[in-house]
């Protein structure tokens, strides 16, 4: 806990220690770029693309996402926020909340799609929902100061220093994935992540700072993916027995969950991927396979 | 113009601006006591956070927004009557333009106002101009706003400064400071010929320039909502149904503001019937135009059937919205096309309550754009909630008490009806004007029935 905040689940297994290696020359870190991984140049432009691919017939909705999520980035209050309260029992584990993080924002949030807390196994039933990053992403259109913007990696970031609070990308998000905080952050804290919040270096890719009157959502892990680590909800997943989750650079055409490692282009077809409301036109980067043989 | 003389048809007008009442006084008091709670009100909301409101997550705005869109909306009233009829050249308006003129200026700082209430970051607000993106609509509506103020202010000044220079010569009774302000506003203005030509000129280029801001800033507005995503907002007519409900509600604020100076002031002889006759039937007209963007609206919802456009429609008619949205079509929509479409309903008193029956009704009609598009489930299962707080509550209170308190320091300061223009009027410059008033206005104009004497 009082360690670096996204050192804690480094290296936890060797799968995930491989998927490491990769994740890393698909980031371009220059000794892995330059060796056998061409399509990452030597432009200095960014070629990334990340994605993150859910696999819903695995996702048994045991939230282990969305604790770690909370974990890493020490989410403040959801403010009332309606969230799940209590053990999910899933067919691999028991996931027990955390108490203090009951009421929390949900940047990865699971939705029962059918009843909530439907049968334990009930696979197919469940939509874990971070924010799209979407390319064309209404949300970065409509702010009026920048404050949310696309990073060189595709990626939609908030700028809390900068943010005035006026709320209109919420009303802009198709998918509901921005919270805003509507109080003082650091209320809904335990010592411990009083602590953790005052130590770690704040930034938009990492913004461990929480403040009042601005806009919070879920930043597909910017601080980690860029060092080659897989985001804290995916390696969790894993963790879990679910490896439901798949996260990787579209233009390198490679996921992985820690565990597997899985060509994207050829998973997306063979399971017929799809993305939430892809009519809206908002070109979304996370992939949902739908679950087979039901 | 000889100094010290006032010719008795206007003591009436220029009497409330040197002698003030118990009343007033009275008045003022109530109207600051209300603008007290809403600051200790916002005090709160700057030291807690917003966590105050009753907004959440999936209801992000709230009652503030709905406010800005209502002052926004009444902001037309002056553009309507004095630029649009002044271009028409129709003369029964010239009793009423001062009041449409300053009804726009203060509703335009209070829509603003409701804005900065609604930030999470109030202290960041320079942001907006440091860092403005012109692809935002908020920024449109930033620019929009700041030059309709502008715009707007010089148009009320403009057609004041022969007043001002008149109360500044008809020196009885008037305090130092005020006799000061009066020199330093009124820019030497001796009401030469010369003088009132460059006047006329710059009052008619105003009037045209003011009108495409009018627009766009009711536009804008409107672009805030249809350019998102969302059921209910995501609509092309957005625009011009704004635009229509801004006429309706701007000339509704214009027969209610009126009518109280006129009996708070004695303006009995100036703003007759025919006045309150007239501004009805614009009244009736915006109203009809409004009812035929809102059928349209619904009925293109109803009959493509998508589900989530048909829930919402559920949600007005008979759900979870049905309380506020029969509020607003039948004191906005039914009760004052009653009352005025009846003879017998279009005396002072019948048209007074059909547009304070019109203000209310219009203030939900807001109410129903802005809060259940996000109220509407769209990933989560039922309705989200949102109830407004003590302290939007309180703010809101606020700002129309303050909207008011700002009018009636501001008619203590100047005189409320144009002296100069309806002076003119009298002395024939007008009646040639009012033979040459085209268009259906000016048939209003001239079948209006009594005459302004
Ligand atoms: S999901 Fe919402 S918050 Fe995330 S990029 Fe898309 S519009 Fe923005
Ligand atoms: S709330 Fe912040 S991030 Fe969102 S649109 Fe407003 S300024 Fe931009
Ligand atoms: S990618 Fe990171 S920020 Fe996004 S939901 Fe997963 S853990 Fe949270």
């Amino acid at each position: 806990m009082s360690k670096g905040p996204s050192r804690r689940n480094f290296i936890k297994a060797s799968a995930i220690a491989g998927a490491t290696l990769l994740l890393g020359g698909m980031a371009g870190f220059p000794g892995a770029a330059s060796q056998g991984h061409p399509h990452s140049g030597s432009t200095g432009r960014s070629k990334k693309k990340w994605v993150m691919v859910i696999d819903t017939e695995r996702c048994d909705g045991c939230r282990m996402c969305t604790e770690a999520c909370i974990e890493e980035h020490v989410v403040p209050s959801g403010w009332g926020e309606p969230s799940f309260q209590g053990v999910r029992q899933t067919t691999k584990t028991a996931v027990l909340q955390k108490p203090e993080h009951i009421g929390r924002q949900e940047w990865i949030k699971v939705y029962n799609m059918g009843e909530d807390l439907g049968p334990p196994g009930d696979k197919g039933n469940f939509l874990p929902l971070p924010c799209m990053q979407c390319v064309n992403a209404p949300c970065v259109k409509v702010c009026p100061v920048n404050a949310t913007y696309h990073n060189e990696d595709g990626l939609v970031l908030i700028d809390n220093n900068r943010c005035i609070g006026c709320r209109y990308c919420m009303t802009a998000c198709p998918y509901e994935r921005r919270f805003f905080n509507w109080g003082d952050p650091s209320q809904s804290y335990t010592q411990e992540e009083k602590a953790k919040t005052v130590f770690a270096e704040s930034s938009p890719e990492f913004p461990v700072e929480h403040k009042k009157g601005t806009v919070e959502k879920c930043m597909f892990c910017a601080h980690r993916v860029k060092f080659g680590k897989l985001p804290a909800c995916v390696e969790a997943c894993t963790k879990a027995g679910m490896k439901a989750l798949f996260f990787g650079n579209r233009n390198e055409d490679v996921v992985s969950n820690g565990a597997e490692i899985l060509k994207l282009s050829d998973l997306l077809k063979s399971r017929g991927a799809y993305r939430l409301q892809e009519d809206l036109g908002t070109d979304p980067n996370v992939y949902y396979l739908p679950p087979r043989g039901k | 113009m000889k100094k010290g003389t006032i010719p008795v048809e206007e003591k009436a007008i220029v009497n409330p601006l040197q002698t003030t009442g118990m009343k007033y006084y009275v008045v003022i008091g109530l109207l600051a006591s209300v603008v007290g709670i809403g600051l200790f009100a916002y005090i709160t909301q700057l030291t807690q956070g917003l966590e105050v409101t009753g907004m959440r997550n999936r209801v992000m705005w709230g009652i503030y927004v709905t406010n800005f869109v209502y002052f926004i909306a009444i902001s037309m009233a002056g553009t309507l009557i004095s630029a649009i009829l002044r271009l028409t050249n129709a003369g029964w308006r010239k009793p009423i333009t001062r009041i449409a003129e300053s009804i726009t200026v203060v509703s335009l700082i209070f829509a603003g106002s409701s804005i900065v209430f609604d930030l999470g970051r109030p202290d960041r607000m320079g942001h907006m101009l440091l860092f403005g993106r012109l692809d935002s609509p908020l920024i449109w509506d930033l620019f929009s706003l700041t030059s309709y103020l502008i715009g707007s202010i010089l148009y009320l000044y403009l057609p004041l400064i022969p007043d001002i220079a008149y109360l500044r010569d008809s020196s009885t009774g008037i305090s130092g400071i005020k006799q000061w302000l009066y020199k330093r506003l009124s820019l030497g203005w001796t009401g030469s010929e010369e003088q009132k030509k460059k006047l006329e000129r710059a009052i008619k280029v105003m009037s045209v320039l003011i009108i495409p801001v009018a627009v766009s800033i009711h536009s804008v507005t409107a672009w805030i909502f249809g350019v998102t995503l969302k059921v209910g907002w995501h609509s092309t007519i957005f625009a011009p149904y704004f635009v229509s409900g801004a006429v309706f509600s701007g000339i509704a604020t214009i027969i209610l503001v009126a009518a109280i100076f006129r009996k708070a002031y004695g303006l009995e002889s100036f703003l007759t019937l025919r006045h309150f006759k007239n501004l009805a039937y614009l009244m009736m007209a915006g109203n009809l135009i409004y009812v035929y963007f809102l059928v349209s609206e619904f009925l293109t919802m109803y009959y493509g059937g998508e589900p989530h456009d048909l829930m919402l429609l559920n949600a007005f008619f008979t759900g979870e919205y049905a309380i506020q949205f029969w509020t607003f079509a039948i004191a906005a929509l039914v009760l004052p096309l009653i009352i005025l479409a009846v003879p017998s309903g279009r005396t002072i008193l019948g048209i007074v309550i059909a547009a304070v029956l019109a203000n209310i009704g219009m203030w939900f009609a807001r109410y129903i754009i802005v809060i259940p598009s996000l109220s509407h489930p769209f990933l989560t299962e039922g309705w989200n909630p949102y109830t407004p707080t003590w302290v939007e509550i309180s703010i809101t209170g606020l700002s129309f008490a303050g909207f008011a308190l700002v009018l009636a320091i501001f008619a203590k300061l100047f005189p409320i009806i144009s002296m100069w223009e309806i002076r003119g009027e009298q002395e024939g410059i007008a009646s040639q004007e009012s033979q040459h008033s085209i268009g259906p206005v000016g048939e209003i104009a001239r079948d209006g029935g009594e005459r302004a004497t």
